[in-house]
């Protein structure tokens, strides 16, 4: 045999025949098609996102006034705990895994995930956990905080089935995730298309890479500490007991050693999503592709490493939160080179004003914020004034719905035209930002300073002292703006599936792959896989269509707008 | 241009109305205790560097928004990739911040985590009391208020452990003036935290652990706080308050404390032996009234601290 013929079959999905799917609903339901599995995600995410900030309006409509009566202590909890639940395990994750799923094999070149029934089998676990866990409502939700801290979460204290739904959410949802991760870390491993090397990723796979693997470390940690306390509510065991000879400190060890990565795997592909917007929007390349991408793995490997910052205020010894202090800050310096580079970024480009980028502004200019108060609480002893407080919550919005949330309707409004082959109404989405702009910074600029005025979070009233009411009034106000902002984009979204402008192939003069192809794509993403040869490879075709005049180029086989 | 004078009136305002805000709306409560000044201090410091960053980045930003964007006929984006000297520079430069504000940290922080000695015009606190701490320093002289807290569900409970006879309080912590209280905080349930915000920091209390914390009010008053860890369906009930009276009010009180809790104790022995008298002369006890006994012990009249519990 000559050694020259032999070539290493690359992993990829070739199509043999194509069967056509059932039609209608059960089409859906039996779908595992990447794409097929991405919308799903986002409309199930949709939908939790509207339930959780109507729990979020109904806590704000509650804290207008200082012991106000509107509703009682543990209904209160209830909605604390479900909001937090929410937004975190069933709107923000879900959102991005959809992301992930409906682009990462676009922007690799691939045809689908590398295990298409395991994708199909982690959006329905995922529906599955949000199902069991709402149906609590109908008995007595858990009342404990998102945090589930013990021993207030044993069945001495809450022997209600709530907290039980809530545990079942944690493993559904969690190998939800974990078997997403796994799909995407085995997809881009192993089916880029020809040239992809890892410095041609696009920057929101490299996110979306880190993301995977960080749900790999994190999540196992989570899983066990929930069956403990599962075993704890029902098989007599003690881990979180002290009479029991265990431990409250670990519940919380084992919960932070999950939840400080977890913060990062909501942010980082929405930092994916800005580094893909600001470029295209700037017509720039991204500023210090390297700086980007290796900064992403430099916060993932920190984000293990900092999880008792969220517990200064218990009987530690001084070194361990002097540690935890410095490996919070030290995050902080990634993080600012990612600022930098999106700064460096729009610098001297040709910056075109649509909604992805106002979005993607917005973001750099509010989780800057999110940011410095993150130092700020780093610092311990500051931390122990901070601490629980409404600066914490404050601080946490300008990460999660600063950071994410801007960053996800970024990415809405960036990819929604490649999904739905619609453009959305470039009016309302910039009336959603304005919106949502001003509601947030109203809703939550002003909880820093309720917090050093001494409001503890997570109480359904709170004393007329000072100017407690006055903050908490304009919050409240500040809420509904930000709730009217985000019901525009949704209303934006249902007209446009319909009646939005036709897309095109490639309607932003985007930079990556997934423009490559029609809006929406084929089941079969791309007839001809293209070829790579620079880390925005949109570009490259357009110079070669350009230079072609008007002829298809090389390996161009699909129609380019 | 226009923008520049946005620009200038923006800091103007901020520059006039930062002193006239109150202390609480852009730092930490403080005021009678050392460690709170201490700790809005070193709160005011991360501030104004973070306002630094801030100010950097956001003109950055909206400077970029407004002189970039696209217009017709203008300059094409410049393809810029990158600037290895530029972003090693702002590495650095964001790593030295980082190291400027942990060295910063260290500074102030025994100032804010040891007791310091209480002062001279401070009582006298019983007989040099020797108490080992796990973690937090005792002051020096040892003349200390030693206190438990003993927070449960939705109670604080307040121990004079330099007491002879049994002195407690629920609720409200009476302290003297100038004297260094150290706080030995611990759980009898779930998961609290004491938070006094003009007093210093929080200190969670863990079932199964012990925390510390201190505070010295060196003004007379009334200080409220809280418990900031969510404890269950009367956590914002949960609410405390110390009272920091005058060497001699405070004396007066602790006496009038002693008496009451010692009145107490007796009127439940008195009750019990009148019990007993009568169900002697009732003859034979009945099993009803037997639980009836038995329930009431159970739940003995109210210490005198809790009334006035609000």
């Amino acid at each position: 045999m000559e050694a020259t013929t032999v070539t290493r079959p690359r992993p990829e999905i070739v199509m043999r025949a194509y069967r056509e799917a059932p039609k209608g609903w059960l089409g859906w339901l039996s779908t595992t098609d990447h794409k097929r599995i991405g919308i799903m995600y986002f409309a199930a995410a949709l939908v939790f996102f509207v339930v959780g900030g109507a729990e979020a309006l109904l806590m704000r409509l509650q804290l207008a006034q200082s012991e106000s009566t509107l509703i009682d202590a543990q209904t209160y909890n209830g909605l604390v705990t479900m909001h937090g639940t929410t937004m975190v395990f069933l709107f923000v994750i879900p959102i991005l895994a959809g992301f992930a799923n409906y682009m990462v094999p676009l922007m690799i070149g691939a045809r689908d995930m590398a295990f298409p029934r395991l994708n199909a089998l982690s959006f329905w676990l995922l529906v599955t956990g949000g199902i069991v866990f709402y149906t609590s409502l109908f008995f007595e939700p858990p009342t404990a905080g998102w945090t589930m801290y013990a021993p207030l979460s044993d069945n001495a204290y809450l022997p209600e089935g709530g907290v039980d739904a809530w545990i079942l959410l944690i493993h559904l949802t969690g190998a939800s995730t974990l078997i997403g991760a796994i799909n995407l870390i085995a997809t881009i491993h192993n089916m880029r298309t020809r040239g992809m090397g890892w410095g041609r990723m696009p920057l929101f796979v490299w996110t979306v890479l880190v993301f995977s693997y960080l749900i790999v470390l994190a999540y196992p940690a989570i899983a066990a500490a929930v069956t403990m306390l599962l075993t704890d509510r029902h098989f007599d065991t003690a881990f979180f007991d002290p009479i029991g000879g265990g431990d409250p400190m670990l519940w919380q060890h084992l919960f932070w050693f999950f939840g400080h990565p977890e913060v990062y795997i909501m942010i980082l592909p929405a930092f994916g999503i800005i580094s893909e917007v600001l470029p295209v929007f700037a017509r720039k390349p991204i500023f210090g592709y390297k700086a980007v991408a290796a900064s992403t793995v430099a916060i993932a490997f920190l984000s293990m490493l900092v999880w008792a910052h969220h517990m200064f205020a218990t009987p530690t010894a001084t070194v361990v939160l002097a540690f935890f202090m410095i490996s919070s800050m030290v995050i902080a310096v990634p993080t600012g080179i990612k600022i930098f580079n999106w700064l460096a970024t729009l610098w001297r480009g040709s910056i075109v004003f649509k909604t992805p980028l106002y979005f993607g502004a917005g973001m750099v200019g509010l989780f800057t914020i999110g940011g410095i108060t993150g130092v700020q609480l780093a610092v311990f002893p500051a931390d122990w004034q901070l601490h629980d407080s409404y600066f914490v919550v404050a601080h946490l919005h300008y990460v999660l719905f600063g950071g994410s949330v801007f960053g996800i309707f970024a990415g809405i409004y960036y990819w929604f035209p490649k999904m739905s082959g619609r453009m959305l109404s470039e009016g309302l989405g910039k009336l959603s930002f304005w919106l949502m702009f001003v509601g947030f910074n109203l809703t939550f600029l002003i909880q820093h300073s309720a917090g050093m005025s001494g409001m503890p979070r997570r109480v359904y009233q709170y004393p007329d002292t000072g100017d407690l009411e006055l903050y908490n009034l304009l919050s409240t106000i500040g809420s509904f703006v930000l709730g009217i902002g985000v019901l525009v984009t949704l209303v934006n979204i249902v007209r446009s599936i319909r009646n939005g402008k036709i897309a095109g192939n490639d309607p932003w003069q985007g930079n990556t792959l997934e423009w490559f192809t029609q809006s929406p794509p084929p089941p079969n993403n791309f007839d001809v896989i293209p070829t790579v040869r620079s880390v925005e490879p949109m570009k490259d075709i357009r110079r070669e269509v350009a230079k072609g005049a008007g002829q298809q180029a090389g390996s161009v086989a699909q129609p380019v707008a | 241009m226009r923008l520049r004078l946005i620009l200038l009136a923006v800091i103007a305002a901020l520059l006039v109305v930062a002193p006239e805000a109150s202390a609480d709306l852009i730092s930490p409560e403080s005021g009678p205790s050392q460690n709170a000044n201490d700790i809005d201090t070193l709160y005011k410091i991360t501030l104004y560097i973070g306002l630094v960053i801030f100010l950097l980045v956001e003109t950055t930003l909206i400077y970029s928004l407004i002189k970039f964007r696209a217009r017709r006929g203008g300059p094409e984006a410049a393809q810029i990739r990158g600037n290895t000297p530029l972003e090693i520079s702002w590495t650095i430069g964001a790593a030295l911040i980082l190291v400027m504000l942990a060295t910063v940290t260290f500074i102030y922080l025994p100032g804010i985590k040891d007791p310091p000695a209480s002062k001279a015009s401070a009582i006298e606190t019983a007989e040099g009391s020797d108490y080992a701490t796990i973690n937090q320093k005792e002051p020096p002289g040892g003349n200390a208020l030693h206190i438990s807290v003993n927070s449960q569900q939705y109670i604080w409970r307040y121990d004079y452990d330099d007491s002879k006879d049994q002195l407690f309080s629920f609720h409200t912590l009476y302290v003297p003036v100038n004297t260094t209280v150290t706080l030995t905080i611990y759980s009898s349930d779930v998961a609290h935290s004491w938070w006094v915000p003009k007093l210093g920091g929080k200190a969670d209390a863990i079932p199964g652990h012990t925390n510390e914390t201190w505070f010295r009010a060196d003004e007379e008053g009334t200080y409220d706080g809280a418990c900031a860890e969510l404890c269950g369906e009367g956590h914002a009930d949960m609410r405390t308050r110390v009272v920091v009276l005058p060497a001699d009010e405070y004396e007066a009180w602790a006496e009038q404390q002693t008496a009451d809790i010692k009145a107490a104790q007796q009127g439940l022995a008195e009750q019990r032996k009148e019990r007993e008298a009568a169900d002697e002369d009732a003859g034979a006890v009945t099993p009803t009234e037997e639980k009836k006994t038995t329930e009431h012990e159970k739940n003995p009249p109210p210490p005198p601290g809790e009334e006035e519990a609000p």
